[in-house]
């Protein structure tokens, strides 16, 4: 029982990863129905951004992290304006190559000024240090954090797109693009703040595995990246809470396979499941199955 | 920009043919054919440096046979086909009598037919995968050797470091099912292992550049165990000793040379590391004159305390050197038939000989790390 519950507290602390990130990918392909690959390296710049902070410039966690959103939010807009903005009409096809392209400029240029080595955040001290321990089970205040960090900013995203105005631009402009444009949306500024949302979550995410996991690369992004979408395509693309439920499920269930004795085939089970899941429900879980008008 | 690429080369071409034929007849040629840039750069840089010590030290006493050694450095770029071409350059035209390098074993692997075909032999400090020196129907590769144990060795020494000095019954293996170097340590760790009277209590695997490891952690926390075995490299290493630490696992956890890098000690934090062994080339904790003295005058050059790559190189330098003083002419087949006839040579990571299947019989020197420090040393032998 105890080991149930610590598996599930590890799942929900990995989860919440793939959650945060799942979040970028399903708005963007909600609103322009492109799939961002270079989101993930974005989530690695995050982590790079508080690495930066906190180690060089020895600020706090809270700063490092508002910071390193800020960054991510005015990446990921530079990104919309300069590579996907001028394709807004193309095929689909040019714009996901164009996002690999991205994608692989992100790491790589990283890779440039970093260098490929493996780099630590310095290792937490005092508060974010202490872990509780309930009977036999160990939480560690890292994954408090964030577990409830992650809860605070899916509420604050779910605030943003169903009370505010630009909210309901975004769902209008995810509904039917040529139609909000006639009501007066302005569609290119909606996109842009959908990709500054998406970007400032993966952001947080990624200063986030930099605190708990300690270790960060340039090429941090692609498997999380590659899991994220998987819960994304889970839960329901382009469904808000069907990318955090996916996010959550992907997670729970890659600590289980691995926890229960099969650590070797840990991601062929998980993708053997989405497999499964997408054969009964191929909009996903969260997905309305409707049908393509032809 | 190629244009001036070509201009570079052509100048740089003229320059060495100069030096070249200047310097013939007084100086005696060793290659040295190691990855200077690349993704394991650092190895090769490594292993240089203790190689350009030892080998400034012996011009210093004298040279060897009277005659000055003169260093032929290329770099590999990493790449198993730069090295085989780099090889056959070295043997061809700078005409040397032996090739240092390559540092890993697949590109040293690859230098070996062109040795065996011009007759200069090829030594590395470093490459210790099992199947180096001998050919797949295990006839023994006549011109290459190496200075260092092998996986096969370090495995078994390792493994009776736990039954012997640790008293373990029970373990667990947490391995990087993604490498061979890994999975060849567990496949010998369990043999070994349970030889000796021991029992695997579990085997978990990971993929290289995972970063999560309490889902493992988690599932064995609740088993019987005396010591965990991580064979695989420090990146990862370093986090599951960190979580395993953290989930209040503290027995033993032992690894092999994998775990040798300062960022091992970044990535678990000084807190963690206590009760963790490791196997290894070489310790700078290990008090003995020729250590100590190979400390001091690599301080002195470099400015910085030497690793175990700087300590392979060292040794590889001196060792290849002592072959040609002993060797009955200079050419590769002479210094071929010195190496193989080097006994009991005393270098900066051990005494050694050289076997009939060319590799080294030495004992394997097992860390002890306190507070994230090297805290002591053990030898094991084989």
């Amino acid at each position: 029982m105890e080991q149930l519950i610590q598996q599930i507290i590890n799942g929900i602390s990995l989860g919440s990863i793939y959650a945060l990130i799942a979040l970028g990918y399903t708005m963007v392909y909600g609103i322009i129905k492109l799939i961002n690959f270079a989101h993930c390296d974005i989530y690695m710049i995050g982590a790079y951004i508080g690495y930066v902070c906190m180690s060089k410039l020895g600020l706090g966690f809270l700063p490092s992290l508002l910071a390193s959103m800020l960054f991510c939010t005015v990446l990921g807009i530079t990104i919309e304006r300069i590579a996907y903005r001028p394709l807004r009409n193309a095929t689909r096809i040019a714009a996901l190559i164009t996002a690999i392209g991205v994608s692989l400029f992100l790491e790589y240029t990283t890779m440039f000024f970093a260098s490929a080595n493996v780099r630590t955040y310095p290792s937490m001290t005092g508060f974010m240090a202490k872990t509780y321990k309930i009977g036999d089970i160990v939480i560690s205040t890292q994954q408090i954090l964030i577990a409830v960090i992650t809860v605070i900013l899916m509420v604050l995203l779910q605030v943003i797109v169903k009370k505010t105005k630009i909210g309901k631009a975004m769902r209008a402009v995810s509904m039917d693009k040529d139609a909000a444009e006639l009501m007066g949306i302005n569609v290119d500024t909606t996109i842009s703040f959908t990709f500054a949302l998406g970007s400032a979550l993966a952001g947080a995410a990624g200063i986030l595995v930099g605190i708990y996991y300690n270790s960060i690369n340039p090429l941090m992004g692609v498997l999380p990246g590659l899991k994220a979408f998987v819960a994304a395509v889970f839960g329901g693309i382009g469904i808000i809470p069907g990318a955090m439920l996916g996010g959550y499920v992907i997670g729970i269930i890659e600590v289980f396979v691995s926890g229960y004795g099969y650590s070797m085939y840990r991601d062929a089970v998980v993708f053997a499941i989405l497999i499964l899941i997408l054969i009964v429900r191929p909009a996903g879980l969260l997905g309305k199955n409707t049908g393509e008008k032809v | 920009m190629k244009k001036v690429c070509i201009i570079m080369l052509l100048i740089l071409s003229m320059v060495f043919a100069v030096s070249c034929s200047k310097s013939d007849s007084d100086t005696i040629k060793i290659g040295v054919n190691y990855e200077l840039s690349g993704g394991v750069a650092t190895y090769g840089q490594s292993s240089v440096e203790g190689i350009e010590l030892a080998i400034e030290q012996i011009n210093e006493a004298g040279g060897v046979k009277g005659k000055k050694i003169e260093l032929v450095k290329y770099d590999t770029k990493s790449e198993p086909s730069e090295a085989t071409t780099l090889a056959t350059r070295l043997m061809t035209q700078d005409k040397v009598v032996a090739v240092l390098g390559p540092a890993t074993s697949g590109s040293f692997m690859a230098t070996i037919p062109v040795a065996n075909q011009n007759k200069v032999p090829v030594v590395s400090g470093s490459a210790t995968a099992d199947v180096v020196t001998v050919d797949d129907s295990g006839k023994v590769q006549e011109y290459a050797f190496r200075i260092c144990f092998t996986d096969t060795q370090q495995g078994t020494g390792i493994t009776k470091f736990a039954l012997e000095n640790l008293n373990a019954k029970q373990a667990v293996i947490i391995m990087d099912s993604s490498s061979d170097y890994a999975t060849g340590l567990a496949d010998n760790f369990t043999k070994v292992f349970e030889e000796g009277g021991g029992t695997i209590v579990a085997k978990e695997a990971y993929v290289g550049g995972d970063t999560d490891f309490n889902a493992i952690l988690t599932s064995i926390k609740n088993k019987e165990f005396d010591v965990i075995f991580i064979p695989g490299y420090y990146n990862e290493a370093g986090l599951i000793i960190k979580q395993a630490r953290t989930q209040g696992i503290d027995v033993p956890i032992l690894g092999a040379d994998g775990f040798d890098s300062p960022v091992l000690l970044d990535l678990a934090g000084a807190e963690a590391l206590n009760k963790v062994y490791f196997s290894n080339h070489y310790s700078s904790a290990e008090p003995s004159d020729v250590v100590s003295d190979f400390i001091e005058s690599f301080n002195k050059k470099y400015n910085k305390e030497p690793d175990a790559f700087n300590a392979l190189g060292y040794d590889l330098g001196k060792f290849v050197a002592d072959a040609i003083e002993r060797a009955e002419k200079i050419d590769g087949e002479s210094v071929k038939k010195a190496l193989e006839s080097t006994k009991n040579f005393e270098g900066v990571t051990g005494t050694f000989s050289i076997d009939e299947n060319h590799n080294v019989v030495k004992d394997i020197i097992v860390i002890e790390l306190k507070d994230g420090k090297q805290h002591s040393t053990y030898k094991v032998s084989n």
